[in-house]
């Protein structure tokens, strides 16, 4: 190293939490009072001040390029002062303390294309995962799916007429990097046939690290032509592919046996109910790109069923414990099979252990 | 440089449409980007292939950092060479998601010199994403980002990178300072998010109210919800307003209340307080009306992780209550005492949930020095299989 070279920085850590702050939220840091929604996209936060800041959200598909952040700071130059954030769901916000700027900007994020919603009983963006974008392990793509399946639905981001939220969660693999299973309806890819180990196996894994990257102790050691390897107990691989991740001679992918698999009535929120996990509606569809046809249809389905039939306020699981599973799948349509009973660990505790049946 | 783009054609039909297109995205990129382009014809061939072309893996990062870096190549890298290396590179992002243009411009200046021009605002962990450079570029990208006053965040068996919801930033809910503690717990674990040291990821995740507006219960290995003591505040006058507004009050508020705790006698709103787990839904329906107390806090869970490797887990509660000022000390008592415990039974890709599964949480609760509380338990146990401990002399 030179004796001109600047130190290296290490460990500084993520910008202060108060850099970017707005100066009006900065001034009313924890004395916000109330809040009133407007319009679909657009809140009105009140201060114990008085003081008010407006927020105008709009969807984004996640995946963006350089050039429309961009875009997105120069409209944040234009109308709120610099100052913009994003959601833990990929929508934007801008924050604007100025409450005839609100129409104008709206205006101009739709010119772009960017729909303005998503907040209150509106369907909010999908939270996903990366798909054939960029994972290894994905049984099918998620920009795809978020993109087909939010423009079934954009209308239901650009108003507020559900009966309570509807969150649609998309992961692309059992991994679940976008912890879908506790989303009002999730899609999640899945595999169908176990790993394919290659012959290069014993060159490029480390055996006892693959073995113990096994959920359920599927992977055995073997010896093939005198070289360590490993095989599979096909009964028992629930083809996660955390093999594939540790071992690269472990491909997972198959063009015919992957696709997607749809979940409903699972919630993080606190409110009125526990929070709970999604249960299983569809077991397998095939992937169907560009527009998987099938996977939208059925999305569709349930979030019109829900929304003809849930009370006020009941999310997607309250509504359906309180009709009762047989119904959901005889108001849907959708067939139920082996695959919907659960037979892994602790599976009793949702078998239905009471007389009370509806009929 | 457009008229290099692929054809794509079968991802063209994901430019049709109303929803914002992420291919639109890629060929945006593409017209500074030769990766973004091989990007977008790779994709193309996994939409005719119905399959990925990625691999995981290979020791890539940056001097010094065990994390921060997810090794990515493509398995069709002759066929799409600018792509045969497409490493991601997790920048910690401020808390609460908060940015100004300038801030903004910066991470597209630095990414448009490195990279492939392509982000992700955010990725699922809550990390402004990179995605896609050469190994040679980490560094160089790694540098530039930390003279803005940008670090890298976590990934393999680390500290994942902290996140929260906006808080007092923005929300009259916050019980605590979230945007806070996760900027201090941020600093306070660089080495632990930087640099591996336990058996799996370990996630923590900050929601100033019980709405859990980052889902903290069901993603992350240590979730702080907020929630309060004392009394819910009320302005009987708004409540008012509400009704004749035409919400009905009995059948929205009360009848909904899952502690049953609300009475409504056409004019005023009664609420026996102990009755109420501090669910959120009264005050979600009538903001103006009703907030969280004045005595705030959280509650501590611990365990919430999805299926790998065996089964999703909800966070359960460890701490009931624990006052807003003392979070922070208490967290980090909280987890010096987990990680030595974890660090000393947990197996390798063992989530701390999967190993209070599999010891037990009372031998958990043994092992980190806190007591029993019923708190802690939907129920006590319905199975008799006691296993009772080795008395002392004299005990009885």
């Amino acid at each position: 190293m030179s004796a001109t070279s600047e130190p290296r920085l290490t460990d500084i850590g993520p910008p202060h939490y108060e850099k970017y702050l707005h100066p009006l939220i900065k001034k009313n840091y924890g004395q916000w009072k109330y809040h009133e929604n407007l319009a679909p996209g657009v809140y009105c936060h009140v201060a114990e001040s008085g003081d008010r800041i407006y927020t105008v959200r709009a969807g984004t598909p996640r995946l963006l390029s350089i050039q429309t952040l961009r875009i997105f700071a120069d409209l944040a130059d234009k109308y709120s002062g610099g100052y913009l954030r994003f959601t833990s769901r990929n929508n934007l916000e801008f924050l604007l303390d100025d409450p005839a700027r609100v129409e104008p900007l709206k205006q101009e994020l739709i010119a772009l294309g960017y729909p303005v919603g998503g907040t209150n009983n509106a369907i909010s963006n999908i939270v996903h995962t990366q798909g054939w974008i960029h994972c290894h392990s994905s049984a099918t793509d998620a920009s795809g799916l978020v993109k087909c399946v939010m423009d079934a639905v954009y209308d239901r981001f650009t108003h507020e007429d559900l009966p309570a939220k509807l969150r649609i969660a998309v992961a692309c693999c059992l991994n679940m990097c976008g912890a879908v299973h506790c989303s009002d309806i999730a899609i999640l890819g899945v595999h169908r046939l176990p790993p394919k180990i290659q012959p290069t196996l014993a060159k490029v894994c480390e055996v006892p690290t693959l073995i113990a990257a096994c959920p359920t102790g599927a992977i055995r050691p073997a010896t093939v032509d005198g070289k360590n390897t490993v095989a599979v107990v096909e009964q028992q691989c629930m083809y996660c592919g955390n093999c594939y991740t540790v071992c690269s001679a472990m491909p997972m992918n198959d063009a015919d046996n992957d696709g997607v698999s749809i979940w409903v009535g699972g919630k993080v929120s606190n409110a009125r109910s526990t929070p709970k996990f999604s249960k299983l509606a569809i077991p397998f569809i095939p992937n169907n790109p560009p527009r998987w046809p099938e996977v939208v249809e059925a999305v569709v389905k349930i979030v019109e069923v829900y929304a003809s039939h849930a009370r006020k306020y009941e999310r997607m699981g309250e509504w359906i414990e309180r009709i009762g599973w047989p119904r959901f799948f005889k108001l849907t349509g959708f067939e139920f099979t082996r695959y919907h009973i659960d037979d892994f660990k602790h599976a009793a505790l949702s078998y239905a252990r009471s007389a009370h049946v509806r009929y | 440089m457009p008229d290099d783009q692929p054809k794509a054609k079968l991802l063209a039909e994901l430019e049709k449409g109303p929803w914002p297109s992420f291919v639109k995205e890629i060929k945006s990129a593409g017209q500074t980007s030769a990766s973004a382009r091989d990007l977008l014809g790779q994709l193309e061939l996994s939409y005719e292939e119905k399959k990925g072309h990625w691999k995981h893996g290979g020791l890539v990062g940056v001097l010094g950092y065990g994390g921060g870096v997810i090794g990515r190549y493509s398995d069709a890298g002759d066929q799409f060479p600018d792509v045969a290396h497409f490493h991601t590179l997790r920048v910690n992002q401020p808390a609460g998601w908060f940015y100004t243009s300038d801030a903004i411009r910066t991470i597209c200046d630095i990414w448009e010199r490195h990279g492939s021009g392509l982000t992700n605002m955010h990725g699922a962990t809550g990390d402004l994403i990179l995605l896609g450079t050469h190994t040679s570029e980490l560094e160089p990208t790694f540098q530039e980002l930390a003279k803005a006053g940008f670090d890298l965040g976590g990934s393999g068996s680390s500290f994942r990178t902290p996140s929260c919801c906006v808080g007092m930033a923005r929300c009259e809910w916050a019980c605590y300072d979230a945007m806070k503690l996760c900027y201090d717990l941020t600093m306070a674990y660089q080495d632990e998010m930087h640099r591996p040291p336990f058996p799996y990821k370990f996630k923590l995740k900050c929601s100033a109210c019980p709405n859990d507006c980052v889902a903290s219960i069901a993603r992350s290995d240590l979730s702080i919800i907020g929630t309060w003591k004392d009394e819910i505040e009320i302005d009987e006058n708004a409540v008012a307003n509400y009704a004749s507004a035409g919400v009905d009050i009995q059948k929205d508020v009360c009848d909904l209340c899952p502690g049953k705790c609300m009475e409504w006698d056409g004019k005023t709103l009664g609420i026996e307080n102990h009755e109420c787990v501090r669910c959120m839904h009264c005050i979600n329906v009538m903001p103006k009306a009703l907030r969280p107390g004045k005595e705030r806090g959280a509650v501590i869970m611990i365990g919430g992780k999805a299926p790998i490797m065996q089964g999703a887990l909800l966070s359960s509660v460890l701490i009931p209550f624990v006052a807003a000022d003392e979070l922070l000390d208490t967290i980090k008592e909280l987890l010096r005492r987990i990680w030595d415990f974890w660090d000393e039974y947990g197996n390798n890709r063992e989530r701390v949930g999967e190993t209070i599964q599999r010891v037990g949480l009372p031998a958990f609760l043994d092992g980190i020095g806190l007591d029993p509380v019923p708190e802690m338990v939907s129920a006590p146990r319905d199975n008799p299989y006691i296993f009772y401990q080795a008395r002392k002399d004299g005990e009885k």
